[in-house]
């Protein structure tokens, strides 16, 4: 569509990213759901970018989804993400980022409440000292992951082997981009193009030769939800968003989705399995499904990764007609080789989404 | 005869120009290369359906007068006292003396595009009132493919009465415009479908809740009491809308051929430039008047007036009794 050239306002919200020695904080659940995305990040960063980025061992959750599913008090959350800056500080480190979105949203908004309440702030420091003997300095820059590969998605393009293009036609590939709710619509100045329109992700696509898809359910929650899927009795609402999106993308046959946040990209993908189970239904044209990415994986594929070394495999919708549109390649009977150099035993097959 | 300076050729600078000029001499400043354009970019007015061009030209032939001095494409940029008399300072340097200055700088609408979630400036089937009242004139409505659109939706409130823009104040002639253009609307496209999203319809004026009744009654005009939260593109490049109909307690979406954002009124940058410069910039940028009952003309620099939509919100005839108010209160001033 023509008028996804006047979006000039996706571009017109900038934000801070530091330049150099990120402190980096895994996810609880990406290494389960897409195990080579934070390793790809952390190759990216070392060996692309040639930036100095710390992987610390002594990590642990946010609190995130037990804050935002109201069992974790703030204090406790804010106690345990002083305890995460407070490692952070003792390796040296100013600048932190988190892989998984709802952590950027928590250590956002802990930071920003701590600069509205200082005596907050204070609090959360005595919480820490008593209960470990630990002190914190608040991190000078917090940045999402996805902000860094944006802020250097040029320097990377130099040294990518592939791009967003459709082998066969030519065209650019048509890409669904899945912001998570936690990125920009807390804090919308924290966000790449803020909340309505956000350019995080879309900057990618366009600087990597694809075309992104605005549909009219981009907006909507992935399905997550928290709540929503974590009692199993709201499940069906969980899937039934994630039926509206889909629904709402399929009329412009995206060829692909990205996401930025570990629970939309898990969603997007598991239930499109879901469905086609429940209702024999895919979204695509061929049954196969549309294949979710995440942002690492993106950028890893199209920098010549092996898409089995980026964990492509475990995705519910398979990746090989992706891969073929674009002309990587990949070796079919390496596909289920484990660490350990063992071929392991391939998956079951769904009964209607075709794998 | 005392000279007076006039910032600011809208219907208020124009009014009180022709009243003053009876017995003074008037420089009337006008930064844009035409007067009355805010009056001029619109077709029919309310709640008459006067035409706007002849309102226009009335006011317009009250320039004819040896007395007035109208210096269009001449920007002021500053208004300094000295002494008993004023110097304005217009942006080429040239420099002006006066004996008062009346500004009359007016507004300009809501920018629609801060409000991104309404896809203004990003889906051709997303316009403004502005927008709306050029294509009522030329008999243009159209959509984003350029068909006459089957569904239209108004939305009030673009800009007013939202913490999201910083405009809390209501601007009072939006309700009314949106009634208007519907019943315009209707005339020119008798088989489309035509709703207006409000908070609530403030029809405070003479014939606006009659126009309200006779919008339903006669025009067939649908009000859903709700805000739109945002609008998108469908792959037909019709316009979703996503809303609350707080009446029937119920979410709603809706695809509209055609999405009008009532766009609220703003102080103009030349009111909230020269409101600061002068000492009298008061809330979102409008100027700021001595007291607001009995001194609503004068400021608190003497022989510095104010008159018309650079103080707040007004319809024509609000401005036009306003610069008649103010060029009584000049005159007194001069005697």
């Amino acid at each position: 569509m023509d008028e996804s050239k006047n979006k000039r306002y996706w571009n017109e919200y900038q934000k801070d990213i530091a330049d150099d020695k990120f402190f980096y904080e895994r996810s609880c659940i990406r290494q389960t759901f897409f195990p080579g995305s934070e390793a790809a990040f952390l190759k990216i960063m070392r060996e692309e970018l040639d930036k100095d980025i710390r992987d610390e061992a002594n990590q642990h959750t946010c609190t995130g989804i037990g804050y935002h599913s109201d069992i974790v008090p703030i204090e406790t959350t804010m106690t345990v993400v002083a305890r995460l800056f407070s490692l952070m500080t003792d390796a040296g480190y100013e600048n932190y980022v988190p892989s998984c979105v709802t952590s950027f949203g928590i250590f956002t908004e802990m930071v920003e409440m701590w600069k509205e309440h200082p005596e907050m702030l204070e609090k959360t420091r005595k919480y820490l000292k008593e209960a470990t003997g630990r002190d914190f300095e608040v991190p000078k820059n917090i940045a999402h992951p996805s902000d860094i590969i944006y802020k250097y998605r040029f320097e990377l393009k130099e040294k990518m082997k592939y791009q967003l293009v459709n082998r066969f036609t030519g065209k650019p590939l048509r890409v669904v981009e899945h912001i998570g709710c936690h990125y920009a619509k807390i804090f919308p100045e924290k966000g790449i193009g803020k909340a309505e329109f956000p350019y995080v992700l879309a900057g990618m696509i366009e600087a990597w030769g694809g075309e992104v898809v605005d549909y009219p359910e981009r907006r909507h929650c992935c399905g997550f939800g928290f709540r929503h899927y974590l009692l199993q009795e709201n499940r069906g609402y969980s899937v039934a968003n994630t039926k509206k999106k889909f629904e709402s993308m399929e009329p412009f046959e995206p060829d692909f989705i990205v996401a930025n946040c570990p629970g939309c990209a898990m969603f997007m993908d598991k239930w499109q399995y879901t469905i086609a189970e429940m209702e024999n239904k895919t979204y695509d044209k061929d049954g196969y499904g549309i294949p979710v990415l995440t942002y690492e994986e993106m950028a890893g594929m199209l920098l010549g990764y092996d898409p089995w070394k980026l964990g492509m495999q475990l995705h519910q919708v398979q990746v090989e007609n992706l891969l073929d549109k674009i002309g990587i390649p990949y070796k079919p009977n390496e596909k289920y080789r484990g660490a350990n150099g063992e071929i392991l035993p391939s998956p079951e097959k769904p009964m209607n989404l075709k794998v | 005869m005392s000279k007076i300076a006039i910032i600011g050729a809208g219907p208020a600078g124009i009014e009180s120009a022709s009243m003053l000029a009876r017995n003074h001499e008037v420089l009337l400043f006008e930064k844009s290369s035409t007067a009355l354009s805010n009056i001029l970019d619109k077709a029919y007015l309310f709640p008459d359906f006067s035409s706007a061009t002849d309102i226009a030209d009335s006011l317009n032939s009250k320039l004819i007068n040896e007395n007035i001095k109208l210096m269009l494409n001449t920007e002021v940029v500053d208004i300094v006292r000295n002494d008993s008399e004023w110097k304005i300072v217009d942006k080429s340097g040239k420099n002006y003396f006066v004996d008062a200055v009346l500004i009359t700088t007016g507004y300009q609408t809501f920018d629609a595009t801060r409000k991104e979630e309404l896809g203004y400036g990003i889906y051709k089937g997303v316009v403004t009132s502005i927008d709306m009242e050029r294509m009522i004139r030329y008999n243009q409505i159209v959509n984003s493919i350029n068909e006459a659109p089957k569904r239209i939706v108004f939305l009030q409130c673009v800009g007013s009465r939202d913490e999201k823009s910083g405009n809390r104040y209501c601007s009072k002639v939006c309700c009314v415009t949106a009634v208007k253009q519907a019943i315009e609307v209707r005339k020119l496209l008798p088989e489309a479908e035509i709703y207006i999203f409000y908070m609530d319809l403030r029809m405070w004026g003479q014939h606006f809740e009659e126009l309200y009744r006779e919008s339903q009654e006669k025009y067939d005009i649908r009000f859903v009491r709700g805000r739109i939260s945002e609008a998108s593109s469908t792959f037909d490049r019709k316009i979703q809308i996503k809303a609350e109909d707080t009446l029937l307690g119920v979410p709603m979406k809706m695809t509209a051929d055609l999405l009008v954002l009532m766009v609220g009124m703003e102080a103009s940058c030349g009111t909230k430039d020269l409101g600061v410069k002068c000492g009298i910039g008061g809330e979102y940028g409008f100027v700021k008047t001595a007291t607001p009952h009995l001194c609503d003309n004068e400021t608190t620099e003497q022989g510095l007036f104010v008159a018309g939509s650079c103080k707040r919100p007004m319809t024509i005839n609000d401005v036009i009794n306003d610069a008649r108010s103010a060029a009584c209160v000049i005159s007194d001033y001069l005697k």
